[in-house]
């Protein structure tokens, strides 16, 4: 079983306001804690979507006799993903938190087969970022899951 | 399917590889009810600093409501496969560098659909740190 070291903690490179590079963010923020343990990386983004890629991995199966991964791993990746939609739409980086989240599970995801999740960031107001998304292998016309949440930020929207 | 498959009702409940893999355990098994599972902070589930991360506060909440799922579906005679279709989760606290404790409670398990909840908790039961509400497929299994 190919298990993940601890991630060493390291200092937490963002501030309210300080402009967020979607490909930089991304790779900065899936380097530490949950995210890195996971083995999330950056795959894509757009000016309001960002995509993480989360690899499958034997000790982050939900069923050991059929290999399928887990949902935690997946849920992890969404709220990450949808996270950073929020900072990639707007620009700067500004704290949130999710103030909740729905998955819907379309189909098992295949053994083996790297995960992609799409977060797309719809709508932000002052206090709350609107999201959505979809987790797929293959192909994004095909999903394993598709979510929706808020996140709620910690003092108003930067300008 | 293997007896112990957490998706399958009738081998009892055992945690698969990604729970183990994060640290989840057994609290406390009741006789019959719902277990309570619980987790203790590392920076595996750190999301932002000195927090639980959403996603794996999540994971520990739904294998709480398929453990419950499970204990109250122990009473019938023929093993039944669990599928999910959907979870919710509300987050009403940050979790906090601490121990996390997450129970199920089955709202509803007919013939084909289970209604399951999850709370989850640090210090205070009374005071949850989230919730989730699951919907589940049930269905005999092969």
């Amino acid at each position: 079983m190919s298990d993940a070291a601890d991630p060493t903690p390291g200092a937490f490179p963002f501030t309210a306001g300080l402009a967020f590079d979607p490909m930089i963010g991304a790779r900065m923020m899936t380097g530490r804690g949950h995210g890195s343990w996971l083995g999330m990386r950056y795959h894509a983004h757009g000016s309001d979507w960002l995509e993480l890629a989360l690899p499958w991995r034997a000790d982050l199966v939900g069923v050991e006799a059929t290999g399928v991964l887990a949902s935690g791993p997946i849920i992890s990746l969404m709220d990450n993903a949808t996270s950073m939609a929020v900072w990639t739409r707007l620009g700067v980086w500004r704290p949130q938190v999710t103030v909740d989240l729905r998955v819907d599970y379309m189909r098992a995801a295949e053994p083996g087969r790297t995960i992609v999740g799409r977060g797309e960031c719809y709508k932000v107001t002052r206090s709350i970022a609107f999201v959505r998304g979809i987790a797929y292998d293959e192909s994004p016309d095909d999903p394993i899951a598709h979510v929706t949440g808020t996140f709620i930020a910690m003092d108003g929207n930067p300008r | 399917m293997n007896a112990g498959d957490p998706l399958v009702s009738g081998g009892g409940f055992a945690l698969p590889p990604y729970a183990n893999a994060l640290g989840i355990e057994i609290e406390r098994d009741a006789a019959g009810g719902a277990p309570v599972l619980a987790v203790d902070f590392s920076g595996r589930i750190e999301g932002r600093p000195g927090y639980l991360h959403g996603g794996a506060l999540s994971g520990l909440m739904e294998m709480a409501a398929i453990a419950a799922l499970q204990a109250d579906l122990a009473g019938r005679g023929d093993a039944v496969r669990l599928k999910p279709v959907n979870v919710s989760v509300e987050f009403m606290r940050g979790g906090t560098a601490q121990r996390t404790y997450a129970r199920g409670r089955v709202t509803r398990a007919g013939r084909r659909l289970a209604v399951v909840s999850a709370e989850a908790w640090q210090d205070d039961p009374a005071a949850p740190i989230a919730t989730a509400l699951m919907n589940i497929i049930l269905s005999p299994a092969e």
